[in-house]
């Protein structure tokens, strides 16, 4: 399984920077054709100015299971916009005209099978991405995405879970590549104010396993948070409380300075909390 | 997957438990009414004038469908796990009310999603399921049906899953549980296949039951499968009409019911309705019990194999039908139950009079009354 070779992505680079000057990343989820793909294209490149380390690019799907409902609504106005994987992949190449920021989608399984595994990895790899995150796809059932991604040279990330044991976890960073996810707690995605006390126990227990970068994601919106995962993870994922800010905006172009506002005071936070070489033995 | 591996083993270890095993056979006699008559009807029989024809009389059930034979298992997995709350989702309100009615007798906690559309078509059902302490929460995404009740339900099964038990109510979601269900639904074609030898003296020719994920049809299915001369139809809902949007029938593209491809949804790999960019379909039909863009896996495996067949029948088909039932029979069959009335109708021009139907009656149509008596 991890026979695999690494393909030393954007993904992979960025992580090592990251590790090297012992800053927390910022991972900052949008989805895509909210409300619509040349929007999304202006917020992409906004949230790589301001210092978004990792770009996950949510493609919209009809049923959300993993999703609470800030990005239910995104998923809703995307597909109400017409967006398909097709054009999230054209939206892809698009970007990768201006920008060398590392791109993951960030997928229900079912419009990726649909597409065809051998398609969608050639079009995902010709057009730019570099990872892909497949939400209800189990490591179990994984085994030909994770073979015919490799093959184009595209990370393949999986999701551990607080419920997740120390087996499951390294069965999980196993089939991964690029970065684990980890779940931050029980639930779906959405902002909270606090992060689980049980955190930084879970966050020792992935590290025990692998030695992949490790972001964690799942309700995390503020400044706040960052600075306690500094040290302890690698990245800090941030979805729903981007969403958020598009879901608010009044045009393209105040969303896009309200998402690079947002992005600017994590990395700050993240620059200025603990970092992992202070923490790290 | 940890709560799935979890479920699967306290399920593989309550099959060889004999104190389990007792107790969900007490309960499903003594407190669903098992076993459920294999009723001759004649005059059905008669004014078909084909086949003999007999009904599994499953609505006769406490709580009025097969839904409780699997909710009492569960219901006592539930138990076994140390799971102090229940969670279900339902379409036409019978599975919600089975798990609302197991909970209460077991002293667990339960919430049921269901769609705001299935709320307001089987209102009788949602009183019912408030009467016994049970939460129902209305569910407003997508089409406001089973699907997106189950979207729901699993959001919370992950929020809440060491506390809670997701009682899923048909042969679908990941494994275990679609052989799980199947297991505790089996019971209606292992009385069945009993009780036609005792009557008939032979085994059936042929057996009919209503497919929305599946679990009374597999259910009857399951103890005939070794039985190769058995004719096997599970009959779907087709709506209103072919389109994508217009029907729940997903193995029936031979009569021009578009949009159904191999896919995931919840956890299975199956035939799902879906449009060409992996988007899954609407659905409709008039009974919230078919009203599903995915089939049970098994059913899937079985129409591959050419072991089973399916086809579709009409709204307006199943409407008469449950007229048909209702005056010859004294039976008001539940509208999802109607459908394999209907699917029998259709199919009589192949049958013949040495021809032996059972035929699966999975609910009664107390919860339906506001749609019937529209059309009366």
């Amino acid at each position: 399984m991890s026979g695999v070779p690494s393909n030393s992505t954007r993904i992979s680079k960025r992580f090592a920077e990251l590790r090297a000057s012992g800053e927390l990343g910022i991972v900052a989820y949008i989805t895509a054709g909210d409300p619509s793909l040349d929007a999304t294209l202006k917020f992409v490149l906004a949230l790589a100015e301001a210092g978004a380390d990792v770009i996950e690019l949510g493609v919209p799907f009809s049923d959300p299971l993993a999703d609470g409902p800030t990005i239910q609504r995104a998923s809703e106005r995307a597909l109400k916009s017409g967006t398909t994987l097709a054009g999230v992949l054209e939206l892809v190449r698009r970007i990768r005209q201006t920008s060398q920021v590392p791109l993951v989608l960030f997928s229900y399984y079912n419009p990726i099978l649909q597409m065809g595994l051998e398609k969608f990895a050639s079009a995902a790899a010709s057009a730019g991405a570099d990872g892909v995150l497949a939400t209800d796809l189990t490591p179990e059932e994984s085994d030909d995405y994770r073979r015919i991604l490799a093959a184009h040279h595209l990370d393949t990330i999986f999701l551990g879970a607080p419920t997740s044991t120390d087996e499951r976890l390294a069965k999980i960073a196993a089939c991964s590549s690029g970065f684990l996810y980890l779940i931050s707690r029980t639930g779906v995605t959405g902002a909270k104010d606090t992060l689980p006390d049980d955190l930084p126990t879970l966050l020792r227990r992935a590290r025990s396993v692998t030695q992949l970068p490790i972001a964690v994601g799942f309700g995390i919106s503020l400044p706040g948070h960052v600075s306690v995962l500094g040290g302890l993870a690698d990245a800090a994922v941030v979805g729903s409380a981007l969403v958020s800010e598009i879901e608010k905006a009044k045009s393209v172009e105040s969303g896009a300075e309200a998402l690079s506002e947002r992005v600017r005071s994590l990395k700050e936070a993240a620059r200025h909390g603990l970092s992992r070489r202070e923490v790290a033995p | 997957m940890v709560p799935l591996f979890e479920l699967e083993r306290a399920y593989e270890a309550a099959k060889s438990d004999a104190a389990f095993q007792a107790q969900f056979q007490y309960l499903l006699k003594n407190f669903a009414g098992r076993p459920t008559p294999l009723q001759f009807a004649s005059r059905l029989t008669a004014k078909l004038g084909g086949p003999r024809i007999y009904l599994k009389r499953e609505d006769l059930l406490h709580t009025g469908a097969h839904k409780i034979n699997n909710a009492i298992g569960q219901g006592l997995l539930a138990l076994k796990m140390g799971k102090p709350r229940i969670i279900a989702e339902t379409g036409a309100g019978q599975h919600g009310v089975a798990s609302a009615t197991v909970a209460a007798h077991l002293g667990l906690e339960c919430v049921v999603y269901m769609g705001t559309d299935d709320m307001a078509r089987q209102a009788l059902n949602v009183s019912r399921m408030r009467m016994l302490g049970a939460q129902v929460v209305g569910v407003e995404s997508g089409s406001r049906t089973l699907k997106d009740a189950i979207n729901e339900a699993m959001r919370d099964w992950v929020t809440n899953v060491r506390s809670t038990h997701y009682l899923l109510g048909s042969v679908l979601g990941a494994h275990p549980y679609p052989t799980m269900v199947r297991d505790f639904q089996a019971v209606i074609g292992g009385e069945a296949r009993e009780q036609i030898l005792a009557a008939e003296k032979r085994l059936p020719t042929h057996l009919f039951a209503c497919v929305g994920g599946g679990s009374n049809s597999i259910g009857l299915f399951h103890e005939f499968l070794r039985d190769a001369e058995v004719k096997m139809i599970g009959i779907e809902a087709g709506g209103r009409g072919g389109q994508l949007g217009e029907h729940a029938a997903r193995l029936a593209a031979h009569q021009g019911f578009t949009g159904a491809r191999p896919g995931v949804l919840h956890g299975t790999y199956t035939y799902v309705l879906q449009n060409e960019d992996g988007q899954i379909a609407t659905t409709h039909s008039i009974s919230a019990g078919l009203d599903y863009p995915a089939i049970g896996p098994e059913h899937a495996w079985l129409a591959d194999q050419h072991r089973a067949e399916y086809s579709a029948v009409s709204d307006q088909a199943a409407l008469d039908a449950a007229r048909l039932l209702s005056r010859t029979e004294g039976i008001i069959p539940a509208l999802e139950s109607a459908h394999a009335i209907a699917g029998l109708v259709e199919r009589l021009s192949k049958m013949s009079k040495s021809d032996l139907v059972i035929l699966n009656l999975s609910g009664r149509g107390d919860k339906d009354m506001d749609t019937y008596s529209r059309l009366l």
